[in-house]
Protein backbone atom coordinates (compact mmCIF):
# COMPACT_ATOMS: atom_id res chain seq x y z
CA UNK A 1 0.00 0.00 0.00
CA UNK A 2 2.77 2.35 1.04
CA UNK A 3 4.69 1.54 -2.09
CA UNK A 4 1.66 2.15 -4.30
CA UNK A 5 1.12 5.55 -2.75
CA UNK A 6 4.74 6.36 -3.29
CA UNK A 7 4.57 5.51 -6.96
CA UNK A 8 1.44 7.60 -7.38
CA UNK A 9 3.33 10.53 -5.94
CA UNK A 10 6.17 9.77 -8.29
CA UNK A 11 3.86 9.61 -11.30
CA UNK A 12 2.33 12.91 -10.31
CA UNK A 13 5.75 14.48 -9.87
CA UNK A 14 6.98 13.27 -13.23
CA UNK A 15 3.86 14.00 -15.26
CA UNK A 16 2.34 16.88 -13.30
CA UNK A 17 2.22 19.32 -16.19
CA UNK A 18 0.75 16.78 -18.58
CA UNK A 19 -2.18 16.12 -16.26
CA UNK A 20 -2.58 19.82 -15.67
CA UNK A 21 -2.81 20.46 -19.41
CA UNK A 22 -5.44 17.77 -19.78
CA UNK A 23 -7.43 18.76 -16.70
CA UNK A 24 -9.62 21.61 -18.09
CA UNK A 25 -10.82 19.51 -20.98
CA UNK A 26 -11.17 16.41 -18.86
CA UNK A 27 -13.39 18.20 -16.33
CA UNK A 28 -15.72 19.54 -19.02
CA UNK A 29 -15.74 16.20 -20.82
CA UNK A 30 -16.58 14.33 -17.63
CA UNK A 31 -19.29 16.77 -16.60
CA UNK A 32 -21.02 17.21 -19.94
CA UNK A 33 -20.33 14.03 -21.89
CA UNK A 34 -19.35 11.19 -19.58
CA UNK A 35 -21.57 11.81 -16.56
CA UNK A 36 -24.62 12.47 -18.78
CA UNK A 37 -24.25 9.02 -20.33
CA UNK A 38 -24.15 7.41 -16.88
CA UNK A 39 -27.09 9.55 -15.71
CA UNK A 40 -29.02 8.57 -18.86
CA UNK A 41 -28.47 4.89 -18.20
CA UNK A 42 -29.49 5.24 -14.55
CA UNK A 43 -32.60 7.31 -15.34
CA UNK A 44 -33.65 4.89 -18.06
CA UNK A 45 -34.59 2.45 -15.26
CA UNK A 46 -36.78 4.98 -13.48
CA UNK A 47 -39.95 6.93 -13.95
CA UNK A 48 -39.10 10.61 -13.66
CA UNK A 49 -41.02 13.78 -14.52
CA UNK A 50 -38.71 16.51 -13.11
CA UNK A 51 -41.27 17.41 -10.44
CA UNK A 52 -41.04 14.39 -8.15
CA UNK A 53 -37.90 12.38 -7.47
CA UNK A 54 -37.02 9.56 -9.91
CA UNK A 55 -38.75 6.31 -8.92
CA UNK A 56 -37.08 3.00 -9.75
CA UNK A 57 -39.18 1.06 -12.21
CA UNK A 58 -36.86 -1.68 -13.40
CA UNK A 59 -37.16 -2.65 -17.03
CA UNK A 60 -40.65 -1.18 -17.43
CA UNK A 61 -39.46 1.61 -19.74
CA UNK A 62 -37.58 -0.76 -22.00
CA UNK A 63 -40.51 -3.18 -22.16
CA UNK A 64 -43.02 -0.40 -22.86
CA UNK A 65 -40.77 1.13 -25.49
CA UNK A 66 -40.15 -2.04 -27.40
CA UNK A 67 -43.43 -3.91 -26.89
CA UNK A 68 -46.13 -1.28 -26.41
CA UNK A 69 -44.93 1.89 -28.15
CA UNK A 70 -46.04 1.58 -31.77
CA UNK A 71 -44.77 5.05 -32.59
CA UNK A 72 -41.29 4.08 -31.45
CA UNK A 73 -41.31 1.19 -33.89
CA UNK A 74 -42.20 3.67 -36.65
CA UNK A 75 -39.36 5.89 -35.43
CA UNK A 76 -36.89 2.99 -35.54
CA UNK A 77 -38.07 2.04 -39.00
CA UNK A 78 -37.74 5.62 -40.28
CA UNK A 79 -34.36 6.16 -38.65
CA UNK A 80 -33.02 2.94 -40.09
CA UNK A 81 -34.44 3.74 -43.52
CA UNK A 82 -32.88 7.22 -43.45
CA UNK A 83 -29.58 5.89 -42.17
CA UNK A 84 -29.41 2.97 -44.58
CA UNK A 85 -30.20 5.12 -47.60
CA UNK A 86 -28.44 8.38 -46.78
CA UNK A 87 -25.53 6.84 -44.83
CA UNK A 88 -23.94 4.72 -47.55
CA UNK A 89 -25.04 7.06 -50.35
CA UNK A 90 -23.57 10.12 -48.64
CA UNK A 91 -20.43 8.23 -47.83
CA UNK A 92 -19.96 7.11 -51.42
CA UNK A 93 -20.82 10.59 -52.70
CA UNK A 94 -18.30 12.16 -50.34
CA UNK A 95 -15.65 9.85 -51.66
CA UNK A 96 -16.50 10.06 -55.36
CA UNK A 97 -16.72 13.83 -55.36
CA UNK A 98 -13.53 14.18 -53.36
CA UNK A 99 -11.85 11.87 -55.85
CA UNK A 100 -13.14 13.80 -58.87
CA UNK A 101 -12.20 17.13 -57.32
CA UNK A 102 -8.71 15.85 -56.68
CA UNK A 103 -8.10 15.71 -60.44
CA UNK A 104 -8.72 19.43 -60.83
CA UNK A 105 -6.01 22.11 -60.74
CA UNK A 106 -5.72 23.93 -57.37
CA UNK A 107 -7.89 27.01 -57.98
CA UNK A 108 -10.92 25.28 -59.54
CA UNK A 109 -10.46 22.61 -56.91
CA UNK A 110 -10.94 24.99 -54.02
CA UNK A 111 -13.95 26.62 -55.71
CA UNK A 112 -15.65 23.29 -56.33
CA UNK A 113 -14.84 22.18 -52.78
CA UNK A 114 -16.58 25.28 -51.48
CA UNK A 115 -19.61 24.70 -53.73
CA UNK A 116 -20.05 21.15 -52.44
CA UNK A 117 -19.24 21.87 -48.82
CA UNK A 118 -21.35 25.04 -48.55
CA UNK A 119 -24.75 23.40 -47.82
CA UNK A 120 -23.42 21.55 -44.79
CA UNK A 121 -21.98 24.71 -43.19
CA UNK A 122 -24.99 26.85 -43.94
CA UNK A 123 -26.83 26.02 -40.72
CA UNK A 124 -30.56 26.35 -41.14
CA UNK A 125 -30.34 27.38 -44.79
CA UNK A 126 -32.06 24.10 -45.71
CA UNK A 127 -35.37 25.82 -44.96
CA UNK A 128 -35.24 26.93 -48.61
CA UNK A 129 -36.37 23.38 -49.41
CA UNK A 130 -39.57 24.19 -47.59
CA UNK A 131 -40.27 26.76 -50.30
CA UNK A 132 -39.22 24.39 -53.07
CA UNK A 133 -41.58 21.67 -51.84
CA UNK A 134 -44.27 24.02 -50.59
CA UNK A 135 -47.78 22.60 -50.98
CA UNK A 136 -49.31 25.61 -52.71
CA UNK A 137 -48.64 26.60 -56.29
CA UNK A 138 -45.91 28.95 -55.02
CA UNK A 139 -43.81 25.90 -54.32
CA UNK A 140 -41.29 25.53 -57.15
CA UNK A 141 -41.65 21.75 -57.39
CA UNK A 142 -45.42 21.97 -57.69
CA UNK A 143 -45.25 24.85 -60.14
CA UNK A 144 -42.78 22.97 -62.29
CA UNK A 145 -44.73 19.72 -62.30
CA UNK A 146 -47.98 21.57 -63.12
CA UNK A 147 -46.22 23.51 -65.85
CA UNK A 148 -44.84 20.40 -67.48
CA UNK A 149 -48.25 18.76 -67.27
CA UNK A 150 -47.06 15.86 -65.11
CA UNK A 151 -49.75 16.53 -62.55
CA UNK A 152 -53.11 18.23 -62.78
CA UNK A 153 -53.44 19.37 -59.19
CA UNK A 154 -50.80 20.35 -56.67
CA UNK A 155 -49.19 17.75 -54.42
CA UNK A 156 -49.12 18.21 -50.65
CA UNK A 157 -45.45 17.27 -50.52
CA UNK A 158 -44.73 17.91 -46.86
CA UNK A 159 -48.16 16.97 -45.56
CA UNK A 160 -48.52 13.68 -47.40
CA UNK A 161 -46.91 10.75 -45.63
CA UNK A 162 -45.81 9.16 -48.91
CA UNK A 163 -43.60 12.10 -49.88
CA UNK A 164 -42.04 13.08 -46.57
CA UNK A 165 -39.37 10.39 -46.44
CA UNK A 166 -38.10 10.85 -50.03
CA UNK A 167 -37.88 14.61 -49.46
CA UNK A 168 -35.98 14.15 -46.21
CA UNK A 169 -33.59 11.85 -48.05
CA UNK A 170 -33.02 14.38 -50.83
CA UNK A 171 -32.35 17.22 -48.41
CA UNK A 172 -30.14 15.04 -46.22
CA UNK A 173 -28.09 14.11 -49.28
CA UNK A 174 -27.86 17.79 -50.12
CA UNK A 175 -26.41 18.36 -46.65
CA UNK A 176 -24.16 15.35 -46.68
CA UNK A 177 -20.83 16.58 -48.04
CA UNK A 178 -19.49 17.56 -44.64
CA UNK A 179 -16.42 16.89 -42.62
CA UNK A 180 -15.93 13.39 -44.05
CA UNK A 181 -15.74 14.95 -47.49
CA UNK A 182 -12.96 17.29 -46.34
CA UNK A 183 -11.11 14.38 -44.78
CA UNK A 184 -11.30 12.47 -48.06
CA UNK A 185 -10.03 15.45 -50.10
CA UNK A 186 -7.12 15.77 -47.71
CA UNK A 187 -6.46 12.05 -47.75
CA UNK A 188 -6.39 11.96 -51.54
CA UNK A 189 -3.93 14.83 -51.73
CA UNK A 190 -1.58 12.94 -49.48
CA UNK A 191 -1.49 9.66 -51.38
CA UNK A 192 2.09 9.14 -52.46
CA UNK A 193 2.34 10.19 -56.13
CA UNK A 194 5.18 7.73 -56.74
CA UNK A 195 2.73 4.88 -56.13
CA UNK A 196 0.71 5.89 -59.18
CA UNK A 197 3.79 6.03 -61.37
CA UNK A 198 4.94 2.66 -60.16
CA UNK A 199 1.48 1.29 -60.76
CA UNK A 200 1.41 2.56 -64.35
CA UNK A 201 4.65 0.74 -64.98
CA UNK A 202 3.23 -2.38 -63.36
CA UNK A 203 0.35 -2.32 -65.82
CA UNK A 204 -2.52 -0.51 -64.16
CA UNK A 205 -4.52 0.59 -67.16
CA UNK A 206 -7.21 3.02 -66.13
CA UNK A 207 -8.36 5.29 -63.36
CA UNK A 208 -10.75 2.70 -61.94
CA UNK A 209 -7.96 0.21 -61.34
CA UNK A 210 -5.86 3.02 -59.89
CA UNK A 211 -8.71 3.81 -57.54
CA UNK A 212 -9.24 0.25 -56.40
CA UNK A 213 -5.64 -0.91 -56.06
CA UNK A 214 -3.87 2.21 -54.87
CA UNK A 215 -6.07 5.07 -53.78
CA UNK A 216 -8.53 3.21 -51.56
CA UNK A 217 -5.96 1.19 -49.60
CA UNK A 218 -3.76 4.29 -49.14
CA UNK A 219 -6.45 6.30 -47.48
CA UNK A 220 -7.95 3.73 -45.18
CA UNK A 221 -7.57 5.86 -42.02
CA UNK A 222 -9.52 8.73 -43.59
CA UNK A 223 -12.16 6.29 -44.83
CA UNK A 224 -12.64 5.04 -41.29
CA UNK A 225 -12.87 8.55 -39.92
CA UNK A 226 -15.41 9.49 -42.59
CA UNK A 227 -17.46 6.41 -41.74
CA UNK A 228 -17.63 7.32 -38.07
CA UNK A 229 -18.80 10.84 -38.89
CA UNK A 230 -21.32 9.56 -41.43
CA UNK A 231 -22.92 6.93 -39.21
CA UNK A 232 -23.31 9.31 -36.32
CA UNK A 233 -24.88 12.03 -38.42
CA UNK A 234 -27.18 9.68 -40.37
CA UNK A 235 -28.57 8.29 -37.14
CA UNK A 236 -29.18 11.68 -35.59
CA UNK A 237 -31.46 13.30 -38.14
CA UNK A 238 -34.16 15.16 -36.24
CA UNK A 239 -34.12 18.95 -36.58
CA UNK A 240 -34.33 18.59 -40.35
CA UNK A 241 -37.48 16.49 -40.03
CA UNK A 242 -39.03 18.84 -37.50
CA UNK A 243 -38.31 21.93 -39.61
CA UNK A 244 -39.45 20.49 -42.92
CA UNK A 245 -42.23 18.04 -42.11
CA UNK A 246 -43.37 19.64 -38.87
CA UNK A 247 -43.80 17.99 -35.51
CA UNK A 248 -45.48 15.61 -35.33
CA UNK A 249 -45.22 14.92 -39.05
CA UNK A 250 -48.13 13.53 -41.08
CA UNK A 251 -48.91 10.06 -39.69
CA UNK A 252 -45.41 10.06 -38.17
CA UNK A 253 -43.86 9.73 -41.64
CA UNK A 254 -40.84 11.83 -40.64
CA UNK A 255 -40.65 10.56 -37.07
CA UNK A 256 -37.15 9.43 -36.08
CA UNK A 257 -35.70 8.07 -32.85
CA UNK A 258 -34.47 11.54 -32.01
CA UNK A 259 -37.81 13.25 -32.66
CA UNK A 260 -39.37 10.59 -30.44
CA UNK A 261 -36.82 11.53 -27.79
CA UNK A 262 -37.69 15.20 -28.31
CA UNK A 263 -41.39 14.33 -27.85
CA UNK A 264 -40.95 12.61 -24.49
CA UNK A 265 -38.10 14.78 -23.22
CA UNK A 266 -39.15 18.30 -24.17
CA UNK A 267 -42.91 18.04 -24.56
CA UNK A 268 -44.27 15.32 -22.27
CA UNK A 269 -41.52 15.56 -19.63
CA UNK A 270 -41.40 11.79 -19.19
CA UNK A 271 -37.67 11.95 -18.70
CA UNK A 272 -37.11 8.38 -17.57
CA UNK A 273 -38.75 7.15 -20.73
CA UNK A 274 -36.87 9.70 -22.84
CA UNK A 275 -33.57 8.51 -21.35
CA UNK A 276 -34.46 4.95 -22.33
CA UNK A 277 -34.81 6.16 -25.92
CA UNK A 278 -31.48 8.00 -25.65
CA UNK A 279 -29.71 4.93 -24.25
CA UNK A 280 -31.03 2.73 -27.06
CA UNK A 281 -29.93 5.28 -29.67
CA UNK A 282 -26.53 5.55 -28.01
CA UNK A 283 -26.00 1.80 -28.23
CA UNK A 284 -27.25 1.67 -31.83
CA UNK A 285 -24.69 4.36 -32.77
CA UNK A 286 -21.77 2.73 -31.02
CA UNK A 287 -22.74 -0.73 -32.27
CA UNK A 288 -23.01 0.41 -35.92
CA UNK A 289 -19.68 2.21 -35.65
CA UNK A 290 -17.86 -0.77 -34.20
CA UNK A 291 -19.27 -3.08 -36.91
CA UNK A 292 -18.35 -0.69 -39.74
CA UNK A 293 -14.85 -0.19 -38.32
CA UNK A 294 -14.36 -3.95 -38.32
CA UNK A 295 -15.54 -4.17 -41.93
CA UNK A 296 -13.39 -1.30 -43.17
CA UNK A 297 -10.35 -2.69 -41.45
CA UNK A 298 -10.64 -5.71 -43.75
CA UNK A 299 -10.62 -3.50 -46.86
CA UNK A 300 -7.49 -3.64 -49.00
CA UNK B 1 12.49 30.23 -81.36
CA UNK B 2 13.96 26.81 -81.02
CA UNK B 3 14.10 27.19 -77.28
CA UNK B 4 10.43 28.06 -77.08
CA UNK B 5 9.59 25.08 -79.26
CA UNK B 6 11.60 22.76 -77.06
CA UNK B 7 9.98 24.19 -74.01
CA UNK B 8 6.50 23.60 -75.43
CA UNK B 9 7.31 20.04 -76.45
CA UNK B 10 8.61 19.28 -72.99
CA UNK B 11 5.43 20.77 -71.49
CA UNK B 12 3.22 18.63 -73.68
CA UNK B 13 5.25 15.56 -72.86
CA UNK B 14 5.02 16.27 -69.14
CA UNK B 15 1.29 16.68 -69.49
CA UNK B 16 0.93 13.41 -71.36
CA UNK B 17 2.90 11.69 -68.64
CA UNK B 18 0.67 13.19 -66.00
CA UNK B 19 -2.48 12.24 -67.89
CA UNK B 20 -1.52 8.60 -67.94
CA UNK B 21 -4.48 6.32 -67.29
CA UNK B 22 -6.99 9.04 -68.18
CA UNK B 23 -9.41 8.79 -71.10
CA UNK B 24 -11.25 11.73 -72.66
CA UNK B 25 -14.67 10.07 -72.34
CA UNK B 26 -14.02 9.35 -68.70
CA UNK B 27 -12.99 12.96 -68.17
CA UNK B 28 -16.13 14.26 -69.86
CA UNK B 29 -18.46 11.94 -68.00
CA UNK B 30 -16.97 12.75 -64.64
CA UNK B 31 -17.01 16.48 -65.33
CA UNK B 32 -20.69 16.16 -66.17
CA UNK B 33 -21.40 14.40 -62.87
CA UNK B 34 -19.49 17.12 -61.01
CA UNK B 35 -21.39 19.86 -62.81
CA UNK B 36 -24.80 18.28 -62.17
CA UNK B 37 -24.21 17.78 -58.50
CA UNK B 38 -22.62 21.21 -58.27
CA UNK B 39 -25.84 22.78 -59.52
CA UNK B 40 -27.93 20.67 -57.13
CA UNK B 41 -25.64 21.74 -54.32
CA UNK B 42 -25.40 25.46 -54.94
CA UNK B 43 -28.73 26.33 -56.57
CA UNK B 44 -30.84 26.35 -53.37
CA UNK B 45 -28.25 28.49 -51.63
CA UNK B 46 -27.99 30.93 -54.51
CA UNK B 47 -31.77 31.12 -54.58
CA UNK B 48 -31.86 31.97 -50.89
CA UNK B 49 -29.28 34.69 -51.35
CA UNK B 50 -31.04 36.22 -54.33
CA UNK B 51 -34.48 35.95 -52.73
CA UNK B 52 -33.25 38.12 -49.90
CA UNK B 53 -33.11 41.05 -52.32
CA UNK B 54 -36.34 40.33 -54.21
CA UNK B 55 -39.67 42.02 -53.57
CA UNK B 56 -42.35 39.49 -52.59
CA UNK B 57 -43.95 39.59 -56.05
CA UNK B 58 -40.71 38.42 -57.67
CA UNK B 59 -39.98 35.61 -55.21
CA UNK B 60 -42.97 33.62 -56.38
CA UNK B 61 -42.37 34.04 -60.10
CA UNK B 62 -41.98 30.69 -61.78
CA UNK B 63 -39.48 29.54 -62.93
CA UNK B 64 -37.36 31.00 -60.11
CA UNK B 65 -34.75 33.45 -61.37
CA UNK B 66 -31.25 34.03 -60.09
CA UNK B 67 -31.47 37.66 -61.13
CA UNK B 68 -33.44 40.43 -59.49
CA UNK B 69 -35.36 42.97 -61.55
CA UNK B 70 -36.10 45.47 -58.79
CA UNK B 71 -33.55 44.83 -56.06
CA UNK B 72 -34.79 45.98 -52.68
CA UNK B 73 -33.60 46.05 -49.10
CA UNK B 74 -37.18 45.86 -47.88
CA UNK B 75 -36.76 42.30 -46.65
CA UNK B 76 -34.02 43.43 -44.30
CA UNK B 77 -36.08 46.41 -43.13
CA UNK B 78 -39.12 44.15 -42.60
CA UNK B 79 -36.91 41.78 -40.69
CA UNK B 80 -35.93 44.60 -38.35
CA UNK B 81 -39.58 45.60 -37.91
CA UNK B 82 -40.76 42.08 -37.16
CA UNK B 83 -37.95 41.50 -34.74
CA UNK B 84 -38.90 44.75 -32.98
CA UNK B 85 -42.19 43.13 -32.02
CA UNK B 86 -40.14 40.59 -30.04
CA UNK B 87 -39.10 43.46 -27.74
CA UNK B 88 -35.47 42.65 -28.37
CA UNK B 89 -33.49 44.34 -31.14
CA UNK B 90 -31.94 42.16 -33.85
CA UNK B 91 -28.49 43.41 -32.90
CA UNK B 92 -28.97 41.77 -29.49
CA UNK B 93 -29.63 38.37 -31.10
CA UNK B 94 -26.57 38.82 -33.28
CA UNK B 95 -24.55 39.75 -30.21
CA UNK B 96 -25.75 36.57 -28.46
CA UNK B 97 -24.77 34.38 -31.39
CA UNK B 98 -21.39 36.10 -31.53
CA UNK B 99 -20.84 35.59 -27.80
CA UNK B 100 -21.87 31.92 -27.87
CA UNK B 101 -19.76 31.20 -30.92
CA UNK B 102 -16.81 33.23 -29.65
CA UNK B 103 -16.75 31.72 -26.16
CA UNK B 104 -17.21 28.19 -27.46
CA UNK B 105 -14.57 28.54 -30.13
CA UNK B 106 -11.91 30.02 -27.86
CA UNK B 107 -12.47 27.37 -25.19
CA UNK B 108 -12.58 24.50 -27.68
CA UNK B 109 -9.32 25.51 -29.29
CA UNK B 110 -7.56 26.31 -26.03
CA UNK B 111 -8.68 23.31 -23.95
CA UNK B 112 -8.63 20.97 -26.95
CA UNK B 113 -5.04 21.72 -27.87
CA UNK B 114 -3.87 21.78 -24.25
CA UNK B 115 -5.20 18.27 -23.76
CA UNK B 116 -4.10 17.08 -27.19
CA UNK B 117 -0.42 17.86 -26.67
CA UNK B 118 0.45 15.41 -23.87
CA UNK B 119 -1.78 12.72 -25.41
CA UNK B 120 -0.09 13.08 -28.79
CA UNK B 121 3.55 13.30 -27.77
CA UNK B 122 4.01 11.45 -24.47
CA UNK B 123 3.02 8.19 -22.89
CA UNK B 124 2.13 8.28 -19.22
CA UNK B 125 -0.23 6.36 -16.95
CA UNK B 126 -3.74 6.76 -18.36
CA UNK B 127 -2.73 8.18 -21.74
CA UNK B 128 -3.77 5.09 -23.70
CA UNK B 129 -7.09 4.90 -21.90
CA UNK B 130 -7.80 8.56 -22.54
CA UNK B 131 -6.97 8.24 -26.24
CA UNK B 132 -9.39 5.33 -26.54
CA UNK B 133 -12.16 7.19 -24.74
CA UNK B 134 -11.70 10.06 -27.16
CA UNK B 135 -11.95 7.76 -30.17
CA UNK B 136 -15.06 6.03 -28.84
CA UNK B 137 -16.68 9.36 -28.03
CA UNK B 138 -16.62 10.23 -31.72
CA UNK B 139 -19.10 7.44 -32.22
CA UNK B 140 -22.09 9.26 -30.77
CA UNK B 141 -23.06 12.89 -30.47
CA UNK B 142 -24.46 15.37 -28.01
CA UNK B 143 -28.06 14.75 -28.97
CA UNK B 144 -28.20 11.54 -26.95
CA UNK B 145 -27.02 13.26 -23.78
CA UNK B 146 -29.21 16.36 -23.99
CA UNK B 147 -31.60 15.42 -21.17
CA UNK B 148 -29.05 14.61 -18.45
CA UNK B 149 -27.10 17.64 -19.67
CA UNK B 150 -30.15 19.74 -18.95
CA UNK B 151 -30.42 18.29 -15.45
CA UNK B 152 -26.72 18.82 -14.77
CA UNK B 153 -26.86 22.37 -16.11
CA UNK B 154 -29.81 23.21 -13.91
CA UNK B 155 -28.04 21.73 -10.84
CA UNK B 156 -25.07 23.96 -11.65
CA UNK B 157 -27.34 26.97 -12.17
CA UNK B 158 -26.16 27.37 -15.76
CA UNK B 159 -29.53 27.04 -17.49
CA UNK B 160 -30.46 30.20 -19.34
CA UNK B 161 -26.88 31.33 -19.75
CA UNK B 162 -24.46 31.09 -22.66
CA UNK B 163 -22.62 28.32 -20.81
CA UNK B 164 -25.54 25.93 -21.18
CA UNK B 165 -24.98 25.73 -24.94
CA UNK B 166 -21.24 26.36 -24.97
CA UNK B 167 -19.88 23.79 -22.51
CA UNK B 168 -21.35 20.61 -24.07
CA UNK B 169 -19.73 21.61 -27.36
CA UNK B 170 -16.39 22.30 -25.65
CA UNK B 171 -16.67 18.87 -24.04
CA UNK B 172 -17.13 17.03 -27.34
CA UNK B 173 -14.07 15.20 -28.56
CA UNK B 174 -13.93 15.80 -32.31
CA UNK B 175 -11.73 18.88 -32.03
CA UNK B 176 -9.39 17.25 -29.56
CA UNK B 177 -9.18 14.16 -31.76
CA UNK B 178 -8.19 16.15 -34.87
CA UNK B 179 -5.72 18.25 -32.92
CA UNK B 180 -4.11 15.19 -31.39
CA UNK B 181 -3.69 13.48 -34.76
CA UNK B 182 -2.14 16.61 -36.17
CA UNK B 183 0.29 16.97 -33.27
CA UNK B 184 1.52 13.38 -33.60
CA UNK B 185 3.39 14.36 -36.75
CA UNK B 186 5.44 17.08 -35.04
CA UNK B 187 8.98 15.68 -35.02
CA UNK B 188 10.19 14.57 -31.57
CA UNK B 189 13.52 16.27 -32.26
CA UNK B 190 11.87 19.65 -32.04
CA UNK B 191 10.52 18.88 -28.59
CA UNK B 192 13.92 17.51 -27.57
CA UNK B 193 15.61 20.69 -28.80
CA UNK B 194 13.20 22.81 -26.79
CA UNK B 195 13.90 20.67 -23.73
CA UNK B 196 17.65 21.09 -24.14
CA UNK B 197 17.11 24.83 -24.40
CA UNK B 198 15.58 24.59 -20.95
CA UNK B 199 11.91 24.90 -21.84
CA UNK B 200 9.45 23.03 -19.62
CA UNK B 201 6.41 21.19 -20.96
CA UNK B 202 4.17 24.23 -20.64
CA UNK B 203 6.61 26.49 -22.42
CA UNK B 204 7.26 23.92 -25.15
CA UNK B 205 3.53 23.63 -25.66
CA UNK B 206 2.98 27.35 -25.94
CA UNK B 207 6.11 28.42 -27.83
CA UNK B 208 6.86 25.42 -30.04
CA UNK B 209 3.79 23.25 -30.49
CA UNK B 210 1.03 25.83 -30.80
CA UNK B 211 2.64 27.83 -33.61
CA UNK B 212 3.28 24.60 -35.53
CA UNK B 213 -0.34 23.56 -35.17
CA UNK B 214 -1.86 26.63 -36.72
CA UNK B 215 -3.68 24.67 -39.46
CA UNK B 216 -5.20 22.39 -36.84
CA UNK B 217 -6.46 25.12 -34.58
CA UNK B 218 -7.92 26.99 -37.52
CA UNK B 219 -9.82 23.79 -38.32
CA UNK B 220 -11.03 23.59 -34.74
CA UNK B 221 -12.17 27.19 -35.01
CA UNK B 222 -14.25 26.28 -38.06
CA UNK B 223 -15.74 23.15 -36.53
CA UNK B 224 -16.83 24.69 -33.26
CA UNK B 225 -17.97 27.73 -35.16
CA UNK B 226 -20.22 25.55 -37.26
CA UNK B 227 -21.72 23.66 -34.38
CA UNK B 228 -22.44 26.82 -32.39
CA UNK B 229 -23.34 29.36 -35.06
CA UNK B 230 -26.59 27.59 -35.95
CA UNK B 231 -27.72 26.78 -32.41
CA UNK B 232 -31.18 27.99 -31.41
CA UNK B 233 -30.55 27.63 -27.70
CA UNK B 234 -33.48 25.21 -27.51
CA UNK B 235 -34.66 24.62 -23.97
CA UNK B 236 -31.27 25.59 -22.57
CA UNK B 237 -31.81 29.31 -23.09
CA UNK B 238 -35.32 30.61 -22.52
CA UNK B 239 -34.83 34.34 -21.90
CA UNK B 240 -35.65 36.27 -25.03
CA UNK B 241 -32.68 38.61 -24.58
CA UNK B 242 -30.21 35.70 -24.55
CA UNK B 243 -31.56 33.86 -27.61
CA UNK B 244 -29.32 33.57 -30.70
CA UNK B 245 -30.15 34.57 -34.30
CA UNK B 246 -31.05 31.04 -35.42
CA UNK B 247 -33.98 31.16 -33.04
CA UNK B 248 -35.29 34.21 -34.90
CA UNK B 249 -34.86 32.34 -38.16
CA UNK B 250 -36.99 29.42 -36.97
CA UNK B 251 -39.63 31.89 -35.80
CA UNK B 252 -39.64 33.54 -39.23
CA UNK B 253 -39.97 30.26 -41.06
CA UNK B 254 -42.91 29.22 -38.91
CA UNK B 255 -44.48 32.53 -39.99
CA UNK B 256 -45.30 30.86 -43.30
CA UNK B 257 -44.80 31.53 -46.96
CA UNK B 258 -45.54 35.27 -46.81
CA UNK B 259 -42.37 35.68 -44.77
CA UNK B 260 -40.19 33.97 -47.41
CA UNK B 261 -38.39 37.20 -48.29
CA UNK B 262 -37.68 38.03 -44.68
CA UNK B 263 -36.54 34.53 -43.84
CA UNK B 264 -34.22 34.61 -46.87
CA UNK B 265 -32.78 37.86 -45.56
CA UNK B 266 -31.97 36.35 -42.20
CA UNK B 267 -30.69 33.13 -43.77
CA UNK B 268 -28.34 35.22 -45.88
CA UNK B 269 -26.98 36.89 -42.75
CA UNK B 270 -26.61 33.47 -41.15
CA UNK B 271 -24.73 31.75 -43.98
CA UNK B 272 -22.41 34.53 -45.06
CA UNK B 273 -20.24 34.33 -41.98
CA UNK B 274 -19.44 30.58 -41.92
CA UNK B 275 -18.90 30.53 -45.67
CA UNK B 276 -16.51 33.47 -45.50
CA UNK B 277 -14.61 31.85 -42.66
CA UNK B 278 -14.29 28.64 -44.64
CA UNK B 279 -13.16 30.41 -47.81
CA UNK B 280 -10.36 32.13 -45.90
CA UNK B 281 -9.16 29.01 -44.15
CA UNK B 282 -9.82 26.23 -46.64
CA UNK B 283 -6.24 25.21 -47.32
CA UNK B 284 -5.45 24.98 -43.59
CA UNK B 285 -8.52 22.86 -42.99
CA UNK B 286 -7.56 20.42 -45.73
CA UNK B 287 -4.04 20.20 -44.33
CA UNK B 288 -5.47 19.23 -40.95
CA UNK B 289 -7.98 16.76 -42.27
CA UNK B 290 -5.12 14.88 -43.92
CA UNK B 291 -4.18 13.65 -40.47
CA UNK B 292 -7.74 12.88 -39.38
CA UNK B 293 -7.51 9.16 -40.07
CA UNK B 294 -8.52 6.45 -37.61
CA UNK B 295 -5.60 4.05 -37.29
CA UNK B 296 -6.59 0.53 -38.23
Amino acid sequence: MEKNKDSLALIWKRHKYKYMLIAPFAIIFLAFTFVPIIVSIVLSFTSFNMVTLPKFSGLTNYINLIVRDDVFLIAIKNTMLLALVTGPLSYIMCFIFAWLINELPPIPRSIVTLVFYAPSISGNAYVIWKLIFSSDTYGYANAWLLDMGFISSRILFLENAAYVMPILIIVQLWLSLGIGFLAFIAGLQNVDKALYEAAAVEGIKNRWQELWYITLPSMKPQLMFGAVMQITSSLSISQLSIDLAGFPSASYSGHTILTHLHDYGNIRYELGYACTIAVILFFIMVFCNVIIQKLLRKLG
Amino acid sequence: MRKIYRFLVSKVRARKLKRRNRSITGDLGLTLVLALFGVFSIFPLMLTMVNAFKPLSEIFIFPPKLTVENPTLNNFLDLATIVESFNVPLSRYIFNTAMITGLGTVLTVLFGSMAAFPLAKYTFPGSKLMSNIILYSLMFNGTVTAIPNYLIMSKLGMIDSYWAVVLPVVGSTLGLYLMKNFMVQIPDEMLEAAKIDGAGELKTFWKVVMPLCKPAWITLVILSFQSLWGTTGGVFIYSEELKPVSYVLTQMVSGGIARTGVSSAITLIMILVPITVFVISQSKVIETMATSGVKG
